[in-house]
């Protein structure tokens, strides 16, 4: 089975993305990790205004057979939660690197991208 | 020690199983999603490979009375062609396994059976079984089979139907808790409308060496053992180790709302003290719950009173997909088992609102 490894973002090992836009990073988990818990029934998210760092979790993920803890790609104060996911959990399913975004954060350290893989070394690990 | 896999695991891989271990078997857990998968059996037809349940054969002169001593229910009510629940206890009482007794057509004259513990305790319960004979110094001979039958799980209200589609003597005529030989798909097998979804349905018991056959042509949605846990949580059905089990949760059938399964009127292991329990009257019960806040409820979070004190632990638990909803199972005092009680839930350090409700979940066949 292949999943989907988009090159225009980072990688966390423990499959979350973060993808750089004009205000900050956008946050999210990938393709394989959505695989890998199967149907998404539910998503704890901080609120806007709290700050998350690299490294730490910062929500939870539940699917129906699993819960599994969110870690922070990158720190930063958080700008947006993609309210979405609390009624519709299934688009981190259905679309995880797109309408399945978690967080978009701000005032992140840029030098944090260095501890993240590339699509390429995230690819090798999942594969 | 190498798990034990079913006789199609190549099969299930090839069609893009994941697995999962389970009592010992490297079983298929999930083929698409749970919920694709659950929904098949609420609406249409799915089937399981259910081969990791055990199957033991029981038959001489003594096999009923051996049967009638170490299972609650009374097995001397079954003819040829019944099914029973049953529990299977210890001396205290209390449920080391509970399993569905089957009266096979009898042979050479003795009456004959088959019984399905769960997966992984077949040897120690044929071990049981064989002790238990040689104690009572009865003539009957135990074989465990587990190896040499596959077991699918054919459920959903259109299950009759697929049978039919490949059966010449498809037995649709059956009753609940009716079994009975059958050709399947060409091969011989014993057809029970049995099942854990609370959906209609057939449980075949097919030779191992049959089982691909079979499988292939009763082509319906493949399902793991995620929608089979789901299904069996919302018909509000028991899984062994956890809402039972001799070392972490010891419970007696009352306990686990399994009564109906115990026939104090016979002779069996474990009675004396079901008659004491029975008379005593339980202190905590098993419970269905729905959550009313968000989150899921998972075995082994507390249960606590509306103000918080703990008074129980969570058994079972999912976000139902028929409902929609987080709903679980669990053991609580007797005064907070009355369905719309309020009580909470701890997920992860916050206490989420709860309320008992009636089981099943759901409307069952």
């Amino acid at each position: 089975m292949s999943f989907n490894v988009p090159d225009d973002r980072h990688y966390l090992e423990s499959h979350e993305w973060a993808l750089q836009t004009d205000d900050g990073f956008r946050i999210g988990i990938t393709d394989f990790a959505q695989d890998e818990l199967g149907d998404v029934v539910f998503v704890e998210l901080p609120d806007e205004g709290e700050s998350i760092a690299q490294e730490e979790e910062f929500g939870v993920i539940e699917s129906i057979k699993a819960v599994s803890d969110l870690y922070a790609p990158v720190g930063g104060g958080v700008l947006s939660v993609n309210e979405a996911l609390f009624d519709s959990p299934e688009l981190v399913n259905e679309d995880p690197f797109g309408e399945g975004w978690m967080l978009e954060v701000e005032g992140a350290d840029e030098t944090e991208l260095e501890a993240l893989l590339s699509a390429d070394e995230y690819e090798d690990q999942i594969a | 020690m190498p798990l034990q896999t079913p006789p199609l695991r190549g099969i299930h891989a090839d069609r893009g199983a994941k697995f999962t271990e389970f009592g010992g078997w490297d079983m298929p857990v999930e083929f698409d999603s749970i919920q694709t998968e659950h929904r098949a059996v609420r609406e249409d037809v799915g089937i399981f490979d259910v081969s990791h349940m055990g199957q033991i054969h029981v038959t001489g002169p003594d096999a009923t009375t051996l049967m009638q001593r170490l299972t609650t229910n009374d097995v001397t009510r079954l003819e040829v062609g019944d099914a029973q629940y049953a529990a299977i206890t210890d001396e205290d009482g209390v449920i080391i396994d509970d399993t569905v007794v089957y009266r096979l057509p009898d042979e050479d004259g003795d009456a004959t059976y088959l019984f399905v513990p769960n997966a992984g305790t077949d040897e120690a319960t044929h071990e049981r079984w064989i002790g238990y004979r040689n104690e009572f110094d009865l003539e009957a001979t135990v074989d465990n089979q587990t190896d040499e039958y596959a077991m699918f799980a054919l459920q959903g209200p259109n299950a009759a139907d697929l049978l039919e589609d490949v059966s010449e003597d498809a037995p649709t005529e059956l009753g609940r808790f009716e079994a009975t030989g059958a050709t399947v798909a060409g091969v011989e097998c014993w057809t029970a409308r049995t099942g854990y979804t609370g959906e209609d349905g057939f449980e075949i018991v097919v030779p191992w060496s049959e089982a691909e056959t079979v499988w292939s042509r009763l082509e319906c949605q493949p399902c793991g053992l995620g929608a089979r846990d789901t299904l069996r949580i919302e018909a509000g059905l028991l899984l062994a180790g956890q809402e039972f089990d001799l070392e972490s949760n010891p419970r007696t059938p009352y306990e686990a709302g399994i009564g109906f399964a115990v026939d104090l009127d016979t002779e069996f292991v474990g009675r004396d003290a079901l008659i004491e329990a029975n008379e005593d009257g339980i202190e905590e019960q098993l419970v269905g719950f729905q959550l009313i806040d968000r989150g899921v409820p998972r075995h082994g979070y507390d249960i606590t009173n509306a103000e918080g004190r703990v008074v129980g632990e969570v058994t079972s638990g999912t976000m139902s997909p028929t409902l929609e909803q987080p709903i679980g199972l669990g053991y609580v005092p007797v005064k907070y088992a009355d369905p719309g009680t309020t009580l909470q839930v701890v997920v992860r350090g916050r206490s989420k609102k709860a309320r008992v409700e009636t089981t099943p979940f759901i409307d069952t066949a």
